[in-house]
């Protein structure tokens, strides 16, 4: 009895710091529709500048006193991210504000490194709340209740603020109608930054609270983000109520989890996220996302033209380079252009869902890393030959996405994005927690092409199965099929109208997507000899959308383009030691140069110059 | 110089084009009716003023201040209201916290309006104060559209369409408050397909086709110009106020 008290006790401190990023994340996508990747960087800032200002300030004041400063300085920091960053991105398609927090993420990271080092800091104890208190003889760490305590004061005080105050109601307002709000005179540019603003000083102060708990290192910002991502969905996008239910929910049955199902604590998160999200897809206190939100109408979209003769003879002749790259190259550019190709069959992938089916994933991730598990499991358990397991490595994936797809179409917009990554974290989770089966962190290793598949040969594999998927899926665009997806992107209800089974048709995408990444999947796992629960993770999907993005959404090569760049661009960076900060800055130029993409910042230019071409505005 | 300036303007929704060389004015006090059939390009007119759909070519002055390529919210801040043709109401927020939104100081010579005032112009909204606005008929939301408008104190309102889809008793509601701002001394643009409802609140008419100003004149004058009447308004629109 006693102990469960105290478990209860210590998932409830825990809550705090969860609820607080969480709280911030959800008011920015509310006000701004942003969902703001960058959201745990905010966290991992306020940890370490919390640390740095309770190096300087002494005492019991000065601890306390950092927190706030910290939530204050991070607020700040937001608040100019939001001006420089975001600012000129909020007419571009949407998400692809996504982008633009990405590149923060990146920077962020190797600026931590850069000023605080590499080394964990230990978070020092809150003067005169260092002890112990024994309640029915379990020690409860002083720290612990303080935390019990303040973080309901920090949700009335939210609470006020959103529900009393002429900034809430903007708030509200705006969440609901931003033009509108314009057009009564309220400048929503401030309004945005405010609330980005706000939204970050809630995540550092959540950041520095937990550092008598956790300290900082530079692997929180992705922990919490996950976390907070499950929370927010949880509790409902947008409803502050709901993030503090779902905090309490979530912090607790981990504290639960690890004492009696330890190896199943990741995957027990997950479970509960699926379950809430098919009782009630929007969460338990969201509401249904309107479609079609007044004000927010993106311009039309250019109907897709054929490619003309010069572009197919470019095309021809790149294609031709690359199949002859084993005559004139080296191994080193020959594995690099292997990766490349995968990178770019995976990137496609998803741009068709995207671009195609106006479907945003969060979790693609596990149907490239499905059908590469599926193929590594094959070649473990059952001794499959190389070409048999990549044969059923998309079967693998594509089943899985069929389920996957089943389940989260029941939702649409950001739900339908948030279930996605629901269902790719509860597989990563269960392939890492699941060790006797899938050797957990360890991976899969000695998966080796056949001795036919000399290294050349296995390029030419590669070569020829990414293109030619590359290509199926282009055709798939401009085939019937490809048609009714895009009636079903732009206008549901009128093509349900005519006769079109627009939830099968977006499942029959989902499929094939999922397909195609897990054939990418296959091909990756041989052309590395080995599989590591990463490839399913968080990262590699927002990686892939990163691309997807960068590439242009709205052009039909733009999948592969962005793959191939940012691939060749990564390889080119990872050589100096502040690759992120190198790699998030080009990002971010790239986002602010080009917001329709790299392929349709190059359409634009080539409009511009010939005469009477207009671009598509 | 006219209170506001409408020159040669022309706007578009992507590639379509939707305004033509559309040039009208208004003097302070008076009440302008824009006329047409669906598509003419009414609300886009009212669109193109407010600055949410930006004319490419053209201007739009407000008071000697030539106020195109603002942002709406600027536009706003000078003294411009607009009453959207779908109302808009913020449903999530209750009527007085919508009144809030809109609420912006006085000008100099303005009516100064506030809550109160604004109840007793509409009292249908002041019996439903704290109500969200998702539960408003059609007709309260219309007001309160209108009351949230005001709430910035306007020296011109633009308002679309203010009669549509209201039941015949709120059509007279709705007049009775536009005399009222007229009484008050605002000018307001309003564009309308209901003739009578037009003439029974305005000074002047503008007839619109197409993007492309067909009529400008007295009511008399339009009346007059049975071809004009024929041509470009529908016969359907004339019941009363």
């Amino acid at each position: 009895m006693g102990l469960i008290l105290a478990q209860l006790l210590t998932g409830l401190a825990n809550a705090g710091a969860l609820f607080m990023v969480a709280s911030g994340l959800s008011l920015i996508f509310g006000v701004t529709r942003i969902v703001n990747f960058a959201h745990g960087s905010f966290y991992m800032l306020g940890a370490y500048v919390g640390y740095s200002l309770m190096q300087v300030l002494p005492g019991a004041v000065g601890f306390w006193g950092a927190i706030l400063l910290a939530g204050l300085v991070v607020g700040a920091i937001g608040a100019l991210v939001e001006m420089i960053v975001l600012r000129p991105v909020y007419a571009a398609p949407e998400l692809f504000q996504l982008v633009a927090t990405f590149g923060v993420v990146l920077v962020v990271q190797d600026l931590a490194l850069m000023i605080w080092g590499p080394t964990d800091l230990l978070g020092p104890r809150a003067p005169g709340l260092g002890s112990v208190v024994r309640i029915m003889g379990e020690p409860v760490p002083q720290y612990d209740l303080a935390l019990i305590a303040i973080t309901p004061g920090v949700a009335l005080l939210l609470w006020l603020l959103i529900a009393r105050t002429r900034l809430g109601i903007l708030v509200r307002a705006a969440t609901q109608d931003r033009e509108m709000v314009g057009a009564l005179g309220v400048n929503q540019r401030w309004l945005f930054t405010g609330i980005f603003g706000l939204g970050c000083a809630l995540a550092g102060l959540g950041g520095a609270l937990q550092l008598p708990k956790g300290g900082a290192d530079l692997l929180m910002d992705f922990t919490i983000l996950a976390q907070v991502f499950v929370v927010v969905v949880i509790g409902g996008m947008g409803s502050l109520p709901g993030a503090l239910i779902a905090s309490v929910l979530i912090s607790v049955l981990n504290v639960f989890g690890v004492t009696y199902l330890p190896q199943s604590t990741l995957v027990l998160t997950y479970v509960v996220m699926v379950a809430v999200l098919l009782w009630r897809p929007f969460g338990l206190l969201g509401r249904e996302e309107v479609a079609g939100e007044i004000g927010q109408v993106g311009r039309p979209e250019a109907p897709i033209a054929p490619a003309g003769g010069l572009r197919v003879a470019l095309t021809v002749a790149a294609l031709a380079a690359l199949a002859a790259l084993p005559l004139y190259a080296g191994p080193f550019a020959r594995v690099l252009a292997t990766d490349i190709l995968i990178f770019c069959l995976f990137a496609a992938s998803l741009h068709f869902l995207l671009g195609q089916g106006g479907l945003v994933s969060f979790g693609h991730a596990a149907f490239f890393g499905g059908g590469a598990y599926v193929a590594a499991l094959l070649v473990r358990y059952a001794d499959t030959p190389m070409a048999l397991s990549i044969l059923m490595a998309p079967l693998g994936a594509g089943l899985l996405a069929l389920g996957i797809g089943a389940v989260s179409l029941r939702a649409s917009g950001v739900y339908f994005a948030m279930l996605t990554l629901a269902f790719g974290q509860l597989l990563w989770s269960l392939v890492y927690q699941w060790g006797a089966v899938t050797g957990g962190d360890d991976g899969i290793v000695g998966v080796w092409p056949a001795a036919w598949a000399t290294p050349d040969v296995f390029y030419w594999l590669t070569f020829a199965v990414s293109v030619g998927g590359i290509l199926v899926l282009r055709h798939a665009a401009h085939a019937p099929f490809g048609y009714s997806l895009r009636a079903a992107r732009d206008a549901p209800r009128r093509a349900a109208a005519t006769g079109l089974d627009t939830r099968r048709l977006q499942l029959a995408a989902f499929t094939f997507a999922g397909a195609m990444a897990g054939l990418a999947g296959g091909l990756f796992v041989y052309s590395k000899g080995s599989i590591f629960p990463d490839e399913l993770e968080i990262a590699r999907s927002f990686e892939a959308l990163i691309v997807v993005f960068l590439g242009g959404v709205k052009t039909l090569s733009g999948g592969w383009v962005g793959g191939a760049v940012f691939t060749g661009l990564e390889d080119l960076l990872t050589r100096f030691d502040y690759w992120r900060l190198a790699l998030g800055l080009t990002i971010l130029a790239v986002v602010l140069v080009f917001p329709d993409g790299l392929v349709g910042g190059l359409r634009r230019l080539s409009a511009r110059r010939r005469p009477g071409g207009e671009p598509d505005e | 110089m006219s209170l506001l300036d409408v020159r040669d303007i022309d706007s578009s929704y992507g590639r379509a084009q939707v305004l033509h060389g559309v040039s009208m004015t208004a003097e302070a006090g008076q009440i302008v009716a824009i006329l047409g059939r669906n598509g003419a390009g009414k609300s886009s007119t009212l669109k193109a003023i407010m600055q949410l759909l930006p004319p490419h070519r053209g201007r739009v002055t407000f008071r000697d201040t030539d106020v195109t390529g603002w942002p709406p919210y600027r536009v706003a801040r000078t003294g411009i209201g607009y009453v959207p043709e779908d109302r808009r109401v913020f449903t999530q927020l209750t009527v007085r916290e919508n009144l809030e939104v809109g609420r912006r100081p006085a000008g100099p010579n303005g009516p100064g309006w506030t809550e109160d005032a604004l109840f007793d112009l509409f009292p249908n909204l002041a019996e439903r104060r704290d109500a969200p606005g998702r539960s408003l008929s059609g007709g309260e939301q219309q007001m309160l559209s209108v009351a949230r408008t005001l709430m910035g104190n306007p020296a011109l309102v633009l308002l679309d369409e203010p009669s549509e889809g209201l039941a015949p008793v709120i059509v007279s509601q709705m007049a009775r408050a536009i005399a009222r701002l007229r009484d008050e001394g605002l000018t307001v643009v309003l564009s309308e397909q209901n003739l009578a409802f037009a003439r029974a609140v305005s000074d002047r008419a503008l007839v619109l086709d197409h993007g492309t100003v067909r009529f400008d004149g007295s009511f008399d004058a339009l009346e007059a110009d049975p071809n004009i009447r024929d041509t470009y308004l529908s016969v359907s629109a004339t019941s009363t106020p």
